[in-house]
């Protein structure tokens, strides 16, 4: 392997290793949320600065490798890829250390096993760590066939966001005095479905990077 | 480690170099940059003293190799071209065949032992990355090699005498872009064993290949620094507006 590849390499592995990081912050602010275990929210917020030195760390490797290696066609495309991707990897972490802050916080009464179900929290949980673990092995594998079923994904929590929106309605007309709370419960709901958008966006960028194509905004328009 | 200290170097009556110091560590690779005529392939060649057979040239000022000023009376300067190689911008193979032209700089130094020529020219075909390509053609004129295998030829010719310094004026200009990368690829390898300072007109070869840049302008060090910082944050403006296509 060329010296420049190995550089190359080298950003690569770190993204992998912040990828496995953030998908880990992910897992456990899920577990935490719905087992509104604090002390396991903690967890997730003092690992949040590891995720912002990664971001530190590869986008300057990243810099350094355009200044030094002028790279072109596919392996310009990965290295700009990269500084999105790992941009983006940070916002997913920013949102999961919101959500554990959420479980630390703990002013309101936490939605019962019941509304937990009605709303699909779990689920939607598990659709945004689906998506982001499958999008890792559309990189490793530099394998785009993945990507469509991928983003299909973020569609399903949409549609259970949207949902979760009329459960919470009616939740506060029974009840108007648990509406701060509700709010508070569909922030976190907001939260995991940004997190969705952002791992389409890291799949848009893994096609830029494989395919040369350009899938932003064009969804939308679909 | 190589110093140049408050060099100062003419040619006649041109001041081409002017009150220029750095420090080059070992096993490194510092890059000079800079356009025609600024003095870096000047500065190169003061290092094993190729300067001294150019007529009507003066130097003050001190250039160090491990502490010891190369231009002390005390100094043999066939032992330092033996310590201090070069390679040039065109390569120039000996009309001798592959194997000769390696061992010459041996034999020229009164090596005998057939066994120990063997050995070192197989060693130093294997340091410059040239000897899968040639093991089975060692007898063949060295002009056979196409240009960029005749440069690594030039690179083995120089490994065979034992340097502690490499100094490479545009090694890859002649060449290809397979031939070149191939050059690069070497020096990146060889830097572990070899302090190395290269010439470049390509900027980008520069910063691919050396840990350390400077860049002269009109005889005078601009600046140097680590490469990373050169091409990303250089402190000078001539220097930004060099590397970047601004200059002139």
């Amino acid at each position: 392997m060329k010296h420049t590849e190995q550089e190359l390499a080298l950003i690569r592995d770190a993204v992998s290793q912040m990828w496995g990081l953030v998908l880990s912050q992910l897992e456990k602010a899920k577990q935490a949320y719905l087992n509104n275990d604090a002390e396991l929210a903690r967890e997730v917020c003092s690992r949040e600065k590891r995720v912002d030195s990664f971001e530190l760390k590869i986008d300057s490797d990243c810099e350094n490798y355009i200044a030094l290696f002028s790279p072109v066609a596919v392996d310009l495309r990965l290295v700009l890829s990269l500084i999105k991707i790992c941009g983006t990897l940070e916002r997913i972490a920013d949102f999961a250390d919101g959500i554990a802050r959420h479980v630390i916080t703990g002013d309101c009464e936490q939605p019962t096993d019941t509304l937990k179900e009605e709303l699909q929290i779990a689920s939607m949980f598990d659709t945004v760590i689906s998506m982001l673990s499958e999008s890792f092995v559309a990189l490793e594998s530099e394998n785009t066939r993945l990507t469509g079923k991928i983003l299909a994904q973020d569609a399903t929590i949409d549609a259970i966001y949207r949902n979760a929106i009329h459960v919470l309605a009616d939740y506060i007309q029974q009840d108007p005095k648990r509406a701060v709370c509700a709010l508070q419960t569909l922030l976190v709901l907001r939260k995991i479905e940004r997190m969705g958008d952002h791992c389409s966006n890291i799949v848009e960028e893994i096609v830029f990077y494989i395919d040369a194509k350009i899938l932003k905004h064009r969804r939308n328009q679909e | 480690m190589i110093e140049a200290k408050n060099i100062d170097f003419y040619y006649g009556d041109f001041h081409a170099l002017k009150n220029i110091s750095m420090r080059m560590e070992t096993n490194t690779v510092t890059a000079f940059i800079g356009p025609s005529g600024c003095g870096k392939s000047t500065f190169l060649r003061l290092f094993n003293r190729m300067n001294d057979l150019i007529p009507a040239t003066r130097l003050t000022g001190e250039c160090l190799i491990d502490g010891q000023n190369i231009y002390d009376r005390s100094v043999n300067v066939d032992e330092l071209r033996k310590n201090v190689g070069m390679v040039f911008q065109k390569p120039n193979p000996f009309p001798k065949s592959i194997f000769e032209n390696v061992a010459y700089g041996l034999r020229v130094n009164g090596v005998r032992d057939k066994k120990f020529i063997r050995e070192k020219v197989e060693e130093s075909l294997i340091g410059a990355a040239l000897w899968d390509e040639v093991k089975d053609k060692l007898k063949k004129s060295a002009y056979e090699l196409s240009g960029g295998q005749q440069q690594r030829l030039c690179i083995a010719r120089a490994l065979a005498v034992s340097p502690s310094v490499l100094l490479m004026d545009e090694p890859a200009s002649a060449l290809d872009p397979i031939s070149t990368s191939k050059i690069e690829e070497l020096i990146h390898s060889l830097k572990d064993r070899y302090t190395i300072v290269i010439v470049t007109h390509n900027m980008q070869q520069a910063a691919r290949v050396s840990d350390k840049t400077g860049f002269f302008m009109l005889g005078e060090l601009i600046e140097f620094n680590d490469t990373k910082k050169i091409f990303l944050n250089p402190d000078k403006i001539e220097t930004q507006n060099y590397i970047t296509g601004r200059f002139g």
